[in-house]
């Protein structure tokens, strides 16, 4: 079943190292995915991201999507989630 | 750090750590089926057509929960399936053995994915009818040859009153469902749930069956939150119990929120009914996931000392209250849970010494489930079980809240020994059990009067 509509949030987690960002965005430019905004702390070596998209637009279905950026996340190294916006908003506010 | 849209990165961070490092997830979606139209005068037939349903209904129960849980990276630890208490559904077949229907259960189960069905169940708080005869008649047969199959009866309420036949003959059922599955630890004990005040929306397991009042079908969820709640406890070791109060409140909040999503989302894609969140708190055997130790967290040095019950009322004061805000339907039991060998932290205060039955019993006053999940030694005599059961259910029946056991008297074991259980029930540490005599008072039979509180009109 497709979920490839709506927000989506978009975090990642681990060592810094060159490329992350690069590497991550690369996925979902090829996608076609929009990123509405991003955020991102470097705390000692600890690098923080967190991405807020747009699947409208995207030619993959969520969970293709999920699969790609996780794979992305394994060759750099770090740890990649992405979740339904839903989550955060249903967590977060009344 | 900035706003990302309305959230804050620390918001969006609390809720990854929460899955990640806290152990939060969705402990079970369950679907509840009615099959009140499956019941006829052939067993046979009534089995057919109980496979049939079940497998339709909830042929994609397990695929659509994945799905959500992988959309919004929540897990949905468990898929389960309550349905109508079977002594309705095999009543009209006027068979007085109902284990074929169990093995239906356990089959329907099996086919479409699910670890456990709950409702081989029957309703006596009164007495009895034909197919809650029925049903006493198999209990034992039929846990310890069906492997998903969860069993639950109500011997009391508030309104009706206490049936002290029941209880007296539970006590001999548990034992004889023990001795059958001696083998295994008893573990047939472990299906088994004696209520008061049972609800009809339980999502969890044992207890779970899709009461009379129910629709055709519908959804249930049951999240899980201790190791976020003993996180948020552990940060604030300075605050008073006020203080500590709100934090769980507010910790619960979000817990249940979660569950209140989910429930949506899968009951819309089933296409069924959105039914309750129940808001227990509910332990596991993983690292930090205890409630025990949340309430060792709050201050004691050891579950079960002196302390321990108004602890646990404060916990789940705040865990109702909290979760109340969070979800449109609340219901099942709703309260904190502790059931011993699930509970790590129960398992250690009981081997310290520290956590004593009637200790378990003070606590099942002020939280949801009961005396849950606790092993005593294989030679208690039926009437002290029995006994056991009629104290719980005086608690529950004047207190007006549900009250539960679920005890497993481990042949061949004495007070100090461990019993493995395995998987999802855990182990247990046997615990000592008062020995002198209910004989007497138990072989009286009867049914203790509905209380004065039950006359609320």
């Amino acid at each position: 079943m497709t979920v490839a509509d709506g927000r989506a949030i978009i975090t990642v987690l681990g060592q810094d190292r060159v490329g992350i960002l690069a590497g991550i965005t690369a996925v979902l430019a090829t996608a076609n995915v929009n990123i509405l905004d991003i955020s991102q702390t470097i705390l000692q070596e600890f690098f923080t991201m967190i991405m807020i998209v747009d699947l409208k637009g995207s030619n993959l279905d969520f969970f293709d999507l999920q699969k790609q950026l996780k794979a992305r996340g394994e060759e750099l190294g770090v740890q990649v989630t992405m979740q339904q916006a839903e989550v955060f908003k249903f967590m977060h506010r009344i | 750090m900035p706003t990302l849209f309305s959230f804050t990165p620390e918001e969006i961070l609390e809720t990854i750590r929460m899955v990640q490092v806290e152990n939060l997830d969705i402990r079970t979606i369950t679907l509840g089926i009615s099959l009140r139209d499956c019941a006829t005068g052939s067993l046979k037939e009534t089995c057919r057509r109980v496979y049939d349903k079940i497998t339709r209904r909830a042929e994609k129960l397990v695929a659509v929960g994945e799905e959500v849980a992988t959309a919004y990276g929540i897990p949905i630890v468990n898929k389960r399936i309550a349905v109508t208490p079977i002594a309705q559904v095999g009543e009209p077949s006027g068979e007085s053995d109902l284990t074929p229907l169990a093995r239906t259960l356990d089959l329907a189960a099996e086919a479409v994915g699910v670890n456990f069905i709950g409702g081989f169940s029957a309703l006596v708080h009164k007495g009895f009818t034909k197919g809650d005869r029925a049903i006493f008649n198999s209990l034992p047969e039929a846990l310890a040859t069906t492997e998903r199959v969860c069993a639950s009866i109500n011997v009391a309420t508030t309104r009706a009153g206490m049936n002290m036949d029941a209880i007296a003959e539970l006590g001999q059922l548990i034992k004889e469902t023990a001795q059958l599955t001696a083998d295994r630890g008893g573990i047939g004990c472990a299906k088994l749930v004696t209520f008061c005040n049972a609800p009809e929306d339980n999502p969890f397991m044992a207890g779970a069956f899709h009461g009379p009042g129910e629709p055709e079908c519908v959804l249930n969820v049951g999240i899980s939150g201790p190791g976020v709640v003993l996180a948020a406890v552990r940060q604030h070791p300075e605050a008073d119990l006020g203080k500590l109060a709100t934090i769980i409140k507010n910790t619960a909040f979000k817990v249940t929120r979660m569950g209140e999503l989910v429930g949506r989302e899968v009951s819309a894609r089933l296409g069924v009914p959105f039914g309750i969140v129940d808001l227990s708190l509910a332990p596991t055997n993983a690292l930090g996931d205890s409630v025990a130790e949340i309430l060792e967290a709050i201050g004691l040095e050891r579950c079960g000392a002196h302390g321990t019950t108004a602890a646990l009322a404060l916990l789940n004061d705040a865990v109702k209250k909290g979760g109340a805000m969070a979800s449109s339907y609340v219901g099942g039991l709703s309260g904190a849970f502790i059931p011993v060998s699930e509970d790590n932290g129960m398992i250690r205060a009981v081997e310290s010494g520290a956590l004593s039955l009637e200790k378990l019993e003070a606590m099942t006053a002020v939280c949801s489930v009961g005396l849950d999940m606790f092993a005593v030694p294989g030679d208690t005599p039926a009437e002290v079980i029995a006994a056991i059961i009629a104290d719980e259910a005086a608690i529950g029946m004047i207190n007006n809240k549900t009250t539960a056991v679920r005890v497993i008297p481990v042949p061949g074991k004495k007070p100090g020994d461990m019993v493995e259980f395995g998987g999802l029930l855990g182990r247990a540490p046997v615990m000592r059990v008062n020995n002198f005599s209910p004989a007497a008072m138990i072989r009286r039979g009867g049914r203790i009067p509905a209380p004065v509180q039950a006359l609320g009109n």
